[in-house]
C-alpha cells in the first residue's frame, strides 16, 4: 500500500486507499464503501459523478453527455474514470444540488 | 409476424473505445467479427445467425443505442409497412443500401418514445457460423467466451407508452406478450413480440426520451448462465445483478456492463406465446418480484442506470 494515494470523500468523511492506475470508484468499492454510488462503471451513466477539489489526476474516457469539456475543466468528473497522481479530495452531493466546483484542480492527460 | 415483420434484426451501440468494446463483444460474449467499414463500425455476429451481422459498434463520445431493426418478410412487406407508417403520420428516412455493409434499404423512424428503429428486407445471408449447412455438426467447437447463441431483444426506458404500443402493435404487427400495470390501469413496462418468444422488444417507462437500457443475447441453459457468471469475474467485468430468475418472462438472467457502460444481458429459457395466450400482467406493487423473482427487491441501479 506504500504507493498508494489516500483518497477523501467530503460529505461522508469517509477516507480510502487508491492504487495508482486504480480508479477511485474501484478503489471505494473494493473498500466496502458507498459514498459514491456505483452504476455502470464504465463512464458511460453518469452514476458516479463527484466534484475533485483538490489533488490531481487522469481521466479515462467518460460520456460526454455526463461530463462536457466544461464540467471536466472545473473537476466534475466520474470516479469510474478518475486515476488518481496524487492525494485527492473528492466530494459527492446529491446530484440535484450538485453545483460548480473549487479550480484547484488539473487533468494530466486523456487515458 | 401479422404485418411482415419477423425478427429483430440488428442493433446499432455506440462505444467510447472501440478495441475495449470489439474484445468485450468478441472474447467475452463470443460474438465473431465479420466485417468493418470505412466508418471505423465493426461488425459483429452470433454463431447460429445466418445473416452477416446482428451488432454494430460504432464509436463515439457518448454510448447508447443508435437503432435496433427488425427484418422483414421482403420487399412488398417493406413497401406496404413504409405506406402504413406514413399513414400513421410517422415520418420515415430512407436510408440506402450499402450504408451498412450488405443490408439492403432500410426505412427508418422515431417512435413516440424516443428511440429510433429500423425496417428491412435484404441481408447478405452467410449462414450458421462455423457449421455446414449440409449434416451440420451440433456447435463450431472454436467459440470464444459465453459463446452466446442469438442477439434477442433489447430493452428500452423512454415515455409515451401508449403511443409506442399503438406504433407497434397495430402498425408493425406485434403482440403484446407482458405487461406491468400500476394501479390505475397504466401500463408502465410492456413487452412486445413477433413470435412465441416472449420478447422481441420491451419498453419499460422513463421520463427521459430514447434511453437504452440493455441489449440481450440468448444461451441455451443455466448452467451456460453460470458459466457466463464466472467468466464476468474472470475477467474482472461490471457486473449489473444475478445470476437470477426474472418474474416478467421467467428467464433466468445475469445483467452485466460493456466497457462504455452499456448494459448487456445474457439469459436463458422464458415464457413462450401462442396467438391463443393471453398477455401476462404484473401488478406494479409486485415490480420487485416481477424484475428479480429471488430477491424481490428493486435495485435503484437497474432502474436507474442506462446509457
Amino acid at each position: 500500500m506504500s504507493d498508494a494515494f489516500e483518497i477523501t470523500e467530503q460529505c461522508s468523511g469517509n477516507r480510502f486507499h487508491c492504487e495508482p492506475g486504480q480508479s477511485v470508484l474501484k478503489a471505494m468499492e473494493q473498500q466496502g464503501l458507498k459514498c459514491v454510488p456505483v452504476g455502470c462503471r464504465g463512464g458511460g451513466c453518469g452514476f458516479c459523478k463527484v466534484t475533485v477539489l483538490s489533488g490531481d489526476y487522469e481521466c479515462g474516457k467518460m460520456s460526454r453527455v455526463h461530463v462536457p469539456p466544461e464540467s471536466r475543466a472545473c473537476g466534475e468528473v466520474l470516479a469510474c474514470r478518475i486515476y488518481p497522481l496524487s492525494d485527492l479530495t473528492i466530494e459527492c452531493r446529491p446530484r440535484e444540488v450538485a453545483e460548480t466546483a473549487t479550480q484547484q484542480t488539473t487533468t494530466k492527460s486523456m487515458r | 409476424m401479422k404485418k411482415g415483420v419477423m425478427r429483430p434484426g440488428h442493433v446499432q451501440i455506440r462505444v467510447l473505445d472501440m478495441d475495449a468494446a470489439v474484445k468485450h463483444y468478441t472474447d467475452l460474449l463470443g460474438l465473431i467479427e465479420t466485417d468493418r467499414d470505412d466508418q471505423g463500425r465493426v461488425y459483429l455476429k452470433a454463431w447460429t445467425e445466418v445473416d452477416k451481422f446482428s451488432v454494430v459498434l460504432r464509436e463515439a463520445d457518448e454510448p447508447g443505442c443508435d437503432f435496433m431493426a427488425f427484418k422483414v418478410v421482403d420487399e412488398p412487406f417493406l413497401q406496404q409497412l413504409e405506406k402504413d407508417l406514413v399513414e400513421h403520420g410517422v415520418d420515415i428516412e430512407n436510408i440506402p443500401e450499402g450504408e451498412l455493409k450488405d443490408c439492403g434499404r432500410r426505412v427508418r423512424f422515431k417512435a413516440p418514445s424516443g428511440h429510433t428503429f429500423e425496417l428491412y428486407a435484404d441481408k447478405q445471408y452467410t449462414g450458421k457460423w462455423g457449421i455446414t449447412e449440409v449434416n451440420p455438426e451440433a456447435w463450431p467447437r472454436n467459440l470464444d467466451g459465453m459463446k452466446v447463441v442469438r442477439f434477442d431483444h433489447c430493452l428500452m426506458y423512454g415515455p409515451e407508452l401508449a403511443a409506442t404500443y399503438d406504433l407497434f402493435v397495430n402498425v408493425l404487427g406485434f403482440y403484446l406478450a407482458e405487461q406491468v400495470l400500476d394501479g390505475e390501469g397504466t401500463r408502465i413496462a410492456q413487452f412486445l413480440s413477433l413470435s412465441t418468444k416472449a420478447h422481441d422488444i420491451a419498453f419499460i417507462h422513463h421520463e427521459e426520451m430514447g434511453k437504452f437500457h440493455h441489449a440481450s443475447f440468448y444461451l441455451e441453459t443455466w448452467e451456460d448462465v453460470l458459466r457466463a457468471a464466472d467468466l464476468i469475474s474472470m475477467t474482472d467485468t461490471s457486473i449489473d445483478i444475478g445470476p437470477t430468475r426474472h418474474g416478467l418472462t421467467h428467464g433466468k438472467t445475469i445483467y452485466f456492463f460493456d466497457p462504455s457502460g452499456n448494459r448487456n444481458e445474457v439469459f436463458c429459457g422464458g415464457d413462450y406465446n401462442y396467438p391463443d395466450h393471453k398477455p401476462v400482467t404484473w401488478q406494479a406493487e409486485q415490480l420487485g418480484k416481477a424484475i428479480f423473482y429471488h430477491d424481490r427487491v428493486l435495485n435503484e441501479r437497474f432502474l436507474t442506470v442506462l446509457t
